[in-house]
């Protein structure tokens, strides 16, 4: 494998010269998003199963065997849809929106680990840029609901606004614990500091669990899902900020909602599940258990969708300011102090 | 202790995961969906579909044109208009119901004094164009005559009933 | 002109015309989406000068949160643009001199003769989080705890000013919902379930009692 890549460098660095780089960056995005789009393709086939399976229903299975092929199907059905631009509605943005929404939530992944040496850059402040992207994306949320000029759109812009906003701040902290018991902002790095003799034991689930808790579920919050999807609440305000968008912007939106709960998944992993480590020490640490981690965390994202009724508004900003944050500010002091002792084994 | 004990309960999020715990059962429960266009739920002797208009044995048709149903028809789908026919009996010239409109509370049979109109068990059918449902006498006594056998079996089913 | 040159450039060209768009433009909502365009532009020179924590924590900070907060006001307002352009001609001495003194006081500060002339390049593993954490909590950590205890003391006005109960507000209190048993909302009473009669007396004796 590693001998086949470098053949295929030196052959590109003969034909394309100095150009042969940035062809070669382009290379490597090109095989971190297209498998993430196809993910995303089969994430929402798997919502639909899981979900069917949970309320005695099967989910999808006249398009292909098993449904497998209803991604696609749906795909073809929002492409070829008319976009719709409401009149009143201020283009520009309107279509600027769900650009706004995906590419944040794409650029994330720049930063992510997949391995010991696989990943696109290895920032030194991965962490923080991690949290700027996420942060980024409501940004298409709000613009959506804004250029929609429409009231339903305009108020799941706000209280999606408001949501993201409120548990960014849970989640920062959340963070903050987990590069304190690293001491790194470098995703490869943190996984390292989960590496030991114990396997399990060694990932930062168990010194900074009630963080992993706050973090999975302000992760939830933060990809506006059920039971947090207060910005869409189609039983509330329609289909909140995206009412007015058709076919691939509508699509787009769809996307940027999934590749982001992907990448939530694939931090929570990573900082809390131990990344690629494998979790008993006799087996080798590999790629494979890191997908195994974020199938398992994907599955607990349907699973809360299919098992809890959403939040109301006010308790959901009470559970974020009054509960997480206090636990969260609670927990840094406990694990700053806790580092300071001999029992700090991790 | 009970206050330690709740503490813990809140903060290990029990009740979430006794709900997860529900849920991931049935995610492995039989599943009950009925494959549609294969399989086929079974269908009582008083399902109300596709109204239909009945006849007589000698092929004349049940209809005295009384306009019950058009009374009591709570939609107002059923219009009826009505002639003294050659042989003076009293006859519909038209009977019209639009399917659009009606609500398929069956009040219509009910009201019936002659089991003329009736619903049959037809609920696959379908119209393309504007107006494909908006059925006429022609129309409902061909329904009737194509699902008679149906017909007057589930009457005498239900009949015991009534 | 290397590559690095026509970055800035780009990312130099993108701010200017973008702050010229935030003061230019006529609605509220699209000049504070400037201002966000500004602050990300901005962000990419600081990166150019190998200030990458700065350039996240600008983004993270005032673009992540700080904007969104604002154009959630913004967006709400309804902003009569006459009444603010009424006093355009009456002020504009006054906003002129100040913004002569504010460029002057910019040329006087970047001048390059005065200070060392641009930054000095660092190898790949130089991580300046680090070096600007190092420099916080040894260096400058009175100033900056200072500035901690400013912010935290403004936080704390703030809230004790607007933060007033209300006699007839009404709210949950959720610990205690959260605390109540079944025991302590649901009495489970036995009846016999052929004497109809009698069942409905004694259900009426007891809402009397």
């Amino acid at each position: 494998m590693m001998e086949l890549l470098q053949i295929l460098q030196q052959a590109g660095q003969n034909l394309f010269g100095s150009a042969w780089l940035p062809i070669w960056t382009l290379v490597k995005i090109m095989a971190i998003i297209l498998p993430i789009l196809g993910a995303v393709a089969y994430l929402t086939l798997a919502e639909r199963k899981v979900i069917g399976y949970m309320q005695i229903r099967i989910g999808p299975n006249r398009v292909g065997p098993f449904g497998l092929l209803q991604p696609i199907a749906d795909g073809m059905k929002l492409f070829f849809k008319e976009i719709i631009v409401p009149t009143g509605s201020s283009k520009f943005l309107f279509v600027l929106a769900p650009i706004m929404a995906l590419a944040p939530a794409l650029a994330a992944w720049a930063v992510v680990p997949f391995n010991d040496k696989m990943a696109l850059a290895d920032l030194n402040a991965g962490l923080l840029y991690l949290l700027a992207m996420t942060s980024l994306g409501v940004y298409g949320i709000i613009i959506a609901g804004w250029a929609s000029n429409s009231k339903y759109a305009f108020l799941g812009a706000v209280r999606s606004a408001a949501q993201i906003v409120s548990y960014e701040i849970a989640m920062g902290f959340a963070l903050v614990c987990v590069l304190m018991a690293s001491q790194s902002m470098n995703l490869g790095d943190i996984v390292h500091g989960q590496h030991g003799r114990f396997g399990m034991l060694n990932w930062y689930l168990l010194p900074l669990f009630p963080m992993f808790l706050v973090y999975l579920i302000s992760g939830v919050a933060e990809t506006n899902r059920a039971p947090f999807d207060m910005a869409e609440g189609e039983s509330e305000i329609v289909a909140g900020f995206h009412v007015e968008y058709s076919g691939m912007t509508f699509a787009l939106f769809f996307l940027a909602e999934y590749a982001n709960m992907i990448l939530i998944a694939f931090l929570t992993s990573i900082m809390f599940l131990g990344g690629w480590l494998s979790p008993v020490p006799f087996l080798p640490d590999s790629f494979v258990w890191l997908l195994g981690k974020v199938s398992f965390i994907l599955l607990l994202f349907l699973w809360f969708r299919a098992t809890f009724p959403r939040y109301r508004y006010d308790q959901l900003m009470r559970l974020g300011w009054k509960v997480f944050i206090p636990i969260t500010i609670i927990w840094v002091v406990v694990v700053a102090a806790w580092m300071q002792t001999p029992y700090w084994m991790w | 202790m009970e206050k330690i004990k709740n503490f813990f309960k809140t903060f290990l999020l029990y009740e979430l995961v006794k709900g997860m715990a529900l849920t991931g059962r049935y995610f492995f429960a039989r599943k009950i969906t009925v494959q549609y266009p294969e399989e086929k739920t079974p269908q009582s002797f008083r399902f109300r579909g596709l109204h239909a208009q009945r006849r007589y044995a000698n092929g004349e048709e049940r209809c005295i044109g009384c306009k019950l149903c058009e009374a009591v028809c709570p939609a107002l789908a059923i219009k009826i208009e009505i002639a003294e026919r050659e042989d003076g009996t009293r006859r519909t010239t038209q009977y019209d119901i639009d399917l659009t409109k009606c609500i398929f509370c069956g009040f219509c049979e009910e009201s019936c004094p002659v089991d003329a109109i009736v619903e049959t068990r037809v609920f696959e059918y379908h119209g393309e164009k504007r107006g494909d449902l908006y059925y006429t006498k022609p129309m409902l006594l061909a329904m009737g005559d194509k699902h008679e056998g149906q017909i007057a079996k589930d009457r005498a089913l239900d009949a015991k009933y009534r | 002109m290397n590559f690095e040159t026509i970055v800035f450039y780009v990312f130099a060209a993108l701010t200017v015309f973008a702050a010229l768009r935030v003061i230019t433009a006529r609605n509220p909502v699209h000049a504070a989406l400037f201002l966000v365009l500004a602050f990300c532009s901005m962000a990419g020179i600081w990166m150019l000068l190998e200030a990458e924590f700065l350039a996240i924590s600008l983004v993270l900070v005032y673009v992540g949160a700080v904007m969104v907060l604002f154009l959630f006001v913004v967006m709400m307002l309804e902003i009569n643009l006459a009444q603010v352009r009424e006093g355009f001609w009456r002020w504009l001495p006054f906003g002129a001199v100040l913004a002569g003194l504010m460029v002057f006081e910019m040329v006087w500060v970047l001048d390059s003769s005065r200070t060392s002339g641009g930054p000095i390049k660092h190898a790949a593993d130089y991580s300046n989080t680090k070096e600007l954490g190092r420099l916080i909590y040894t260096d400058y950590v009175y100033p900056f705890e200072i500035a901690a205890v400013i912010l935290l003391v403004a936080m704390v006005a703030a809230i004790a000013l607007t933060s007033r109960r209300r006699k007839d507000a009404k709210s949950q209190v959720i610990p205690e919902q959260v605390a109540v048993k079944k025991a302590d909302r649901l009495r489970l009473v036995k009846m016999s379930s052929d004497n109809h009669a009698q069942q409905k007396l004694d259900s009426t004796a007891e809402v009397a009692q």
